[in-house]
């Protein structure tokens, strides 16, 4: 049995160490926003956060995440640069087939909880790792700096 | 429109079923789609695609999936225009496999591909959409006894413009369901479209900014077990034997199926059957591919385009010009096997009893996905119920049902639902190819330098002769000879050629643009080797040759214009034009801007469209796609390609098939022409109009002509 906490929950999940957290949080609690795409931390559309920091689930066993707190697509809107990132996407239409942007979301707000205004080369450097076969990624860039731009508007937001 | 409107823009299965309790919500979904086309007796629901229900819900069946492309707002906005409801006022149901209610008429059967979707719909669907409004004035008029001409319907409620009266289309349903359907309706001037034409919020995002989409993949049954498969590596191979005791003992597996040509481990979840399938010892019969390398298949298409093909287009007497000529040019152009690398790998979802199949996937062709799994299981297709999901991307490789046909196969060896999941490596290596083309290409200039005479020779394998044979006629593969039978340069004489040469090493199928794809890098790599020999500006020698087409001649007026074409670029830099138009009915012209390291390494670092699709229905749909399709069209044309080694594919993962990343993105321009001309695609052609731009671009930065994609491995190679 592994602890996890997940957005703020703790789950008890009968995983072996070394299963990667993807797979504890697709098959066994079904939270199905975290996406499979290439299983070796080459795509990015795994991505979640483990104590703010982005991190490939499909590489990651499920010890390594044990006692750090994990944030993934279905609860970054509760966090202030999340939800940003989320209205940015809708703003100015990012989405295409959207399979890998739970990832790329996930990324961008990593991105932003540590640089409030990143550069474009923060932004190449910290979502390079993310593959869009959409093709997206004038967009992203947009979108990202539009939630750089903008301020909370929910009272919620901290 | 608000962001709370936007999130009631639920499935109604969604809605009734809510958030992850997943296994209910799929449950369910079968009744509601059942419902959907059958309807109840209080329900109005004039045609396949709306059903309004007593309540005042509308309901929108979406015959043409969801991908990427926008579909799922552009259909609706056709609907909503014509029924007069708000796009904030409609819920979407995936359509059920129907090819009586929901064929497109462009292929005859119910298929999203091609770039067909609003071409193929927006008159259909407008119609659909006025027939409804039409029968609920009608029973509008009828409730208050007074005239059709007196009652104008707005936002889904009739209003008797004489007294202000109002009622709403749920009110009216029951009575609308009553009248006859009228067999002509009106259809609005376009002078007075409220939503075509306007840039509509997409419907189908909001649930993509927080996990809630449901992709094939994230089907989930209760009972469900998780498969992972490797098929033979070799096509045509098979099982001779399997070793299967470490993977039998790896925690969470449960069976091992094995099929005539590959292996299944089926599991608790993916990990234990991923680990059982690197665990197992697998013996294969390779058959007659298994020596099969890329230069085997490179010199049968060469050998073979050594004969003259199928005439596709004759004007004048290319032949006789090209013996008598003086000054001749003449090309070989190659361009490789492309795998599709969608972001979601294959998967689909079976649930089989011995009197139903059930399939949950993601499919760009759900009526053929039902045929195959009623021919496999026996059943009548009445009995194989299948439920689209949103797709992971398409790109044309969910034109292909082939996962279809694995995993009820598989579950068949299987005690109750399974999904199959492929991994990336057995996605990459078991793909459906875009073919590997060779191209003859030959021309005469004059004493002026003009082009006097034009010859094309495509030779490669016919996807069309499999997928439609009733389009195959003549020899011709109207697919793989598109944008090349079209050709708009006003040359005196002109011959295309097509040879059919099949490559049975891999299967092959459509990938982006297909025939144009590849027939648009020929040509427009081509047109520019005669102005480079003409001493021409490449804009300039395309202009004087496309007098006779002005749409063309307006696309590549506003390319040059915005992209600054013949003003100074930094040392190194060097600009390429393309100008496509093809079956897509859609006019584009392009110029991309790069510069090339030593290393040979490629950046494009700014590409400029313009795009002539005729009328629009959703402009930043539009944009959205032709930005896609650049960036899709670069990382093919400078990376693209697998190759073979013994009859195996060699690429596995996205380590070794590369594609472009947002740090290689370049900046993208698209300027749309606004006109009233009929609707062209523009799903595939900002993919295909790209390569020759960017290898034009390489000519005009670096003075080398490639001929052979991908573009980086010929520009290291020298």
């Amino acid at each position: 049995m592994v602890m996890l906490k997940i957005n703020g929950k703790s789950h008890t999940v009968d995983a072996a160490p070394d299963m990667p957290l993807l797979w504890a949080l697709r098959d066994l609690l079904g939270m199905n926003g975290t996406k499979f795409g290439c299983g070796a931390a080459l795509c990015g559309a795994c991505t979640v956060h483990l104590d703010g920091i982005p991190r490939r689930s499909c590489v990651m066993p499920v010890s390594a995440a044990t006692g750090h707190s994990i944030t993934t697509i279905e609860g970054v809107g509760a966090t202030a640069s999340g939800k940003r990132v989320q209205q940015a996407w809708l703003d100015l239409e990012v989405i295409q087939c959207g399979y890998c942007q739970s990832g790329q979301i996930m990324a961008a707000a990593a991105l932003l909880a540590k640089i409030p205004a990143p550069t474009d080369t923060d932004i190449d450097q910290a979502l390079s790792g993310n593959i869009c076969r959409c093709g997206t990624y004038p967009r992203i860039r947009e979108a990202i700096k539009r939630a750089a731009r903008k301020p909370a508007t929910s009272k919620k937001e901290g | 429109m608000g962001q709370m409107s936007r999130r009631q823009l639920l499935f109604t299965s969604a809605a009734a079923g809510g958030g992850f309790l997943l296994g209910l919500h799929l449950e369910a979904s079968p009744r509601v789609l059942a419902a959907t086309v059958k309807g109840t007796q209080t329900d109005f629901a004039p045609n396949a695609f709306i059903r309004i229900h007593k309540d005042g819900r509308v309901a929108l069946m979406m015959n043409q999936v969801e991908m990427g492309q926008g579909t799922y707002t552009s259909m609706p906005m056709l609907i909503a225009e014509e029924l007069e409801v708000g796009l904030d006022q409609v819920h979407l149901e995936h359509a059920p496999p129907n090819d009586k209610l929901y064929a497109n008429p462009i292929f005859g059967d119910q298929e999203t591909g091609g770039s067909t979707s609003v071409r193929a719909f927006y008159e259909p669907l407008r119609r659909a959409g006025a027939t409804a409004r039409t029968m609920l004035v009608a029973a509008a008029a009828e409730a208050w006894g007074v005239d059709t001409a007196s009652c104008r319907a707005r936002r889904g409620v009739v209003t008797h413009t004489l007294t202000g009266r109002t009622l709403s289309y749920g009110a009216l349903a029951e009575k609308a369901a009553k009248l006859p359907v009228p067999a002509q309706v009106a259809l609005k001037d376009p002078k007075d479209f409220k939503l075509i034409g306007t840039p509509a919020k997409r419907l189908d995002t909001p649930a993509k900014v927080n996990g809630k989409a449901e992709y094939g993949i994230d089907v989930r049954l209760p009972g469900m077990k998780i498969a992972t498969v490797a098929a033979s590596p070799v096509v045509g191979g098979k099982l001779v034997s399997v070793d299967d005791a470490k993977a039998r003992a790896i925690k969470g597996v449960r069976q091992i199926v094995r099929l005539d040509d590959g292996v299944a481990v089926v599991a608790d979840h993916m990990w234990a059957a991923k680990q059982g399938l690197a665990a197992l010892d697998i013996r294969w019969d390779d058959g007659q591919h298994g020596k099969i390398n890329t230069a085997d298949v490179v010199e049968g298409l060469a050998a073979a385009a050594q004969t003259p093909g199928v005439v596709v287009r004759d004007e004048g007497d290319a032949p006789a010009a090209l013996a008598a000529a003086t000054n001749k040019l003449e090309s070989v152009y190659e361009v490789p096997f492309l795998a599709h690398a969608t972001m979601e790998p294959m998967n689909c979802t079976v649930r089989l009893s011995p009197d139903r199949c059930e399939i949950w996937t993601g499919t760009q062709v759900i009526t053929r996905a039902q045929a195959a799994a009623a021919k496999i299981t026996g059943l009548p297709l009445d009995k194989v119920e299948v439920h689209n999901q949103y797709l992971g991307g398409g790109f044309g490789r969910r034109l292909e049902f082939d996962i279809v046909t694995q995993a009820v196969r598989i579950a068949q060896q299987v005690q109750g639902p399974v999904k199959v999941i492929w991994t990336r490596e057995e996605d990459i290596q078991h793909d459906v190819y875009r073919p590997y083309y060779y191209d003859r290409m030959a021309a005469v200039l004059n004493a002026q330098s003009q082009p006097v005479a034009w010859m094309q020779r495509i030779v490669g394998p016919s996807i069309i002769a499999r997928y439609l044979p009733a389009a195959f006629k003549n020899g011709i593969d109207i697919d793989g000879v598109d944008g090349a039978a079209q050709l708009l340069y006003d040359i005196p004489a002109i011959r295309v050629e097509y040879v059919r040469h099949e490559e049975p090493v891999l299967n092959t199928g459509f990938w982006r643009g297909v025939g144009v794809t590849h027939n648009n890098f020929v040509i427009e790599s081509f047109v520019d080797e005669l102005a480079a020999a003409a001493k021409q500006d490449p804009a300039a020698f395309r202009r004087a040759l496309l007098h006779k087409s002005p749409r063309a001649t307006a696309v590549l007026d506003i390319a040059t214009r915005a992209s600054g074409w013949g003003k100074p670029l930094p040392e190194g830099r060097g600009r390429g034009v393309s100008v496509l138009f093809s079956e897509w009915g859609s006019y584009l012209a392009e110029v991309a801007e790069v510069s090339v390291s030593k290393a040979g390494e490629v950046r494009v670092h700014r590409v400029v469209c313009a795009v002539d699709c005729g009328t629009v229905v959703n402009p930043d749909t539009v944009k959205a796609q032709i930005e896609s399709g650049i960036v899709f069209g670069i990382s093919g044309a400078l990376w693209g390609g697998v190759t073979l080694k013994n009859g195996r594919v060699e690429q596995s993962n996205f380590h070794d098939v590369r594609v472009m990343r947002i740090n290689e993105a370049p900046a993208i321009e698209v300027h749309l022409v606004h006109n009233q001309e009929a609707p062209g695609g523009i799903g595939e052609p900002g993919t295909a109009v790209t390569a020759a731009a960017v290898s034009n671009a390489v000519f005009a930065a670096t003075g080398r002509r490639i001929r052979k994609l991908p573009l980086e491995n010929q520009l290291r190679s020298a």
